[in-house]
C-alpha cells in the first residue's frame, strides 16, 4: 500500500501539479510577449520538436546526447525542443523581425518537424509506431520522483524572474508602442522571456509528452478570472494550470475501471466545455 | 525650470536619414509648445528621436531634468488587454518605481491624475470597453502619472470632443505651469495651437522649417507652405488670434518623405 501511494500514485499526482503549472505559465508568457491569444509553447514548435526527438530515440534508437538508455527518450525530446527554441530565438534576434514574423516562423517550424515525425513513423516498426503515438498523446504514468523534482526546480527558478519583471510584462499587453514609451525594453524582454518559456515548456514536455491544451487554456482561465495585472495573472496561471491538470489526471483514472486514459485526450475533451463556459459567462474581454 | 534644445540632431531609421540637422532655439518649460506639420512631415519621428527611441548624431540638450524624466505618448493605437483603467495607470507608474506593493502615495498619485482628467468614474472599466476619446484620456493619465519633467504627446486631443479638448489643454497648461516641465504637443488644430501654445515648432519633409513664438511662426505664408492652405490669421472680437481658412492651394503636392 505504502509502495503504491508513495512510489506510483504520489509522483503522478505531483507531476500533474508541476507540469500543469509549468505549461500554463509558459503559455501565459508566450501569449503576453507574442500578443497572440493562440500562442502557447506549442505554437513555436517546441512540443513538435520534442515529439520528433522522442521518436528519434524510439524508432531509430538515436541518442542525441549519449546517456543512459533509460533516459534516452526524455533527453532527446528536451534536446530537440531546446534546439527548436534556439532556432526561433536566433531568427527573432535578426533585424526587422516582428511578433507576427516570429509566430509565422514558429508555425513553419511546426509543419517541418511534423513532416519529419510523419516520415519517421512511416518507416517505424509496428511496436515503435505504437510507442511514438502513445508518447505524443501525453501521459503522466511514467512519473518518478526525479522527474517531479526536475520539473519543480525549473518552475522555482523561472517564476521569481518573471515576478521581478511583472510590471514590464503587464505593460507589453496594451500595446508595444506604449510599453516602449513607458521605458520598457520590449525587445530584450521578449527575447529573455522566449528563453525562459522554452526551458519551462521543454522540461515537462520531454517527461510527459504532448499535453498541449493546458498551455493555452490555463492562462486564459487565469486571465478571465483575474485580469492581466501580472501580480495576479502570474500566480493565477500557475494555479489554474496545476489545478486543471490535477483534475484532469484524476478524471483520466476514474473513467474506466482499471485503465488510465491518456491525459492529453481528457484535457482537451473536458477542458473545452469548461473553457467555453468561462468565455461566454465572463465580462473581461481582452483580445 | 527645465529647458530642452535640439542641436544639429539627426534622426534615422536604420540607414534612412529623416532629419539631417534639426536645431531649435531653447524650449523653456512652464508653457506649452506645439509641434505642427502636415501628415507624414516627421512629427512622430522627431518625438521618437527626442525620446531616445531613434538613433542619430547631434545632441538633445536637456537642462534641469534627467533623460529618465521624459515621457512620450505615442499616437493612439488601440489598447486591448484585460486591464482596468486603474490598473493601466498603476502599471505606468510602477515602471518607474517597481515593487508589487502599492504605497499610499502611489495610490494617491493615481487617484489624483484620474480625477484631474475627470475619468475617475472609469476606474473599474476595462480598456476594451472604452471609446476612442476615453482611451486617449487614459493614455494621457498614463503619461502624466509619473509627473515627468519633459512631456511629448502625439495628438493628445485628436479623439476628444470640444469640451474635453479644452479641458485637456487646460490641464496640460496647468501641469506645465505647476511643474515647470517642457510640454511639447503635436497638434493639427492651429486655432488650438494659437490659443494654448506659447511656442511652435513647424516641420516639413523631415526638416524644422520654423521654430519660435507661436504667432511669429504661424504666419499665412508658413501655413501655406506647411499645409497647402490659404489662410488668414485675424483677431477675434475678444482680441484673440484665430485662423480662418480660405481655400486649398491647387497645385500643392502632399510631399511626405515616406
Amino acid at each position: 500500500m505504502r509502495m503504491v501511494v508513495w512510489e506510483i500514485r504520489m509522483p503522478i499526482a505531483l507531476m500533474a501539479v508541476t507540469v500543469g503549472a509549468c505549461l500554463s505559465l509558459a503559455g501565459a508568457q508566450m501569449q503576453t510577449i507574442l500578443a497572440n491569444p493562440l500562442a502557447s509553447p506549442f505554437t513555436l514548435g517546441i512540443s513538435a520538436a520534442a515529439s520528433f526527438g522522442a521518436a528519434l530515440a524510439m524508432v531509430l534508437g538515436v541518442a542525441l546526447v549519449p546517456a543512459a538508455l533509460a533516459l534516452m527518450v526524455p533527453i532527446n525530446a528536451f534536446a530537440m525542443a531546446m534546439l527548436a527554441s534556439l532556432l526561433i530565438f536566433g531568427l527573432s534576434t535578426m533585424r526587422g523581425v516582428t511578433v507576427e514574423t516570429i509566430v509565422l516562423l514558429g508555425i513553419a517550424l511546426v509543419f517541418t518537424v511534423n513532416a519529419l515525425l510523419a516520415l519517421l513513423q512511416y518507416f517505424a516498426s509496428e511496436q515503435a509506431l505504437a510507442a511514438v503515438v502513445f508518447w505524443t498523446m501525453g501521459s503522466l504514468t511514467k512519473a518518478t520522483w526525479t522527474k517531479v523534482a526536475v520539473t519543480a526546480l525549473i518552475l522555482v527558478v523561472v517564476t521569481p524572474i518573471f515576478a521581478r519583471r511583472a510590471w514590464a510584462l503587464t505593460a507589453i499587453r496594451p500595446g508595444e508602442a506604449r510599453a516602449v514609451a513607458m521605458g520598457v525594453p520590449v525587445r530584450r524582454l521578449r527575447l529573455e522571456t522566449l528563453i525562459l518559456v522554452s526551458a519551462l515548456a521543454a522540461v515537462p514536455v520531454s517527461f510527459v509528452g504532448t499535453i498541449g491544451f493546458i498551455g493555452i487554456v490555463g492562462p486564459h482561465i487565469a486571465r478571465l478570472l483575474l485580469g492581466e495585472d501580472q501580480r495576479f495573472s502570474l500566480p493565477g496561471s500557475i494555479l489554474s494550470g496545476a489545478l486543471s491538470l490535477s483534475a484532469t489526471s484524476v478524471l483520466s483514472k476514474a473513467n474506466l475501471p482499471g485503465a488510465v486514459l491518456p491525459i492529453g485526450i481528457i484535457a482537451a475533451l473536458v477542458g473545452v466545455p469548461v473553457f467555453a463556459t468561462l468565455i461566454f459567462t465572463n465580462g473581461r474581454r481582452s483580445w | 525650470m527645465v529647458t530642452l534644445q535640439l542641436r544639429k540632431v539627426e534622426a534615422r531609421y536604420g540607414r534612412r536619414i529623416i532629419y539631417a540637422e534639426a536645431s531649435t532655439p531653447e524650449i523653456a518649460g512652464g508653457h506649452l509648445t506645439a509641434l505642427v506639420g502636415a501628415n507624414a512631415a516627421g512629427k512622430s519621428t522627431l518625438f521618437r528621436r527626442i525620446a531616445g527611441q531613434l538613433a542619430g548624431k547631434g545632441e538633445v540638450f536637456i537642462a534641469g531634468a534627467e533623460p529618465g524624466d521624459l515621457r512620450y505618448m505615442p499616437q493612439d493605437t488601440g489598447m486591448s488587454a484585460a486591464l482596468t483603467v486603474y490598473e493601466s495607470v498603476v502599471l505606468a507608474l510602477k515602471q518607474r518605481q517597481g515593487g508589487w506593493r502599492m504605497g499610499a502615495e502611489e495610490l494617491d498619485a493615481v487617484d489624483k491624475i484620474l480625477s484631474g482628467l475627470k475619468i475617475g468614474a472609469l476606474s473599474d472599466r476595462h480598456l476594451a470597453e472604452l471609446s476612442g476619446g476615453q482611451r486617449q484620456l487614459v493614455s494621457i493619465a498614463q503619461t502624466l502619472v509619473t509627473r515627468p519633467r519633459i512631456v511629448l504627446m502625439d495628438e493628445p486631443t485628436a479623439a476628444l470632443d470640444l469640451y474635453r479638448q479644452y479641458e485637456v489643454l487646460e490641464h496640460l497648461r496647468a501641469y506645465a505651469a505647476d511643474t515647470g516641465a517642457v510640454v511639447i504637443l503635436a497638434l493639427y488644430d492651429l486655432n488650438q495651437v494659437m490659443r494654448a501654445c506659447t511656442m511652435t515648432i513647424a516641420v516639413a519633409e523631415g526638416r524644422i522649417v520654423a521654430a519660435g513664438p507661436t504667432l511669429e511662426t504661424l504666419r499665412p505664408e508658413m501655413i501655406r507652405k506647411l499645409y497647402g492652405i490659404e489662410a488668414r490669421v485675424e483677431t477675434c472680437s475678444r482680441g484673440c488670434p484665430m485662423m480662418v481658412v480660405d481655400r486649398a492651394v491647387e497645385d500643392h503636392e502632399m510631399s511626405g518623405y515616406r
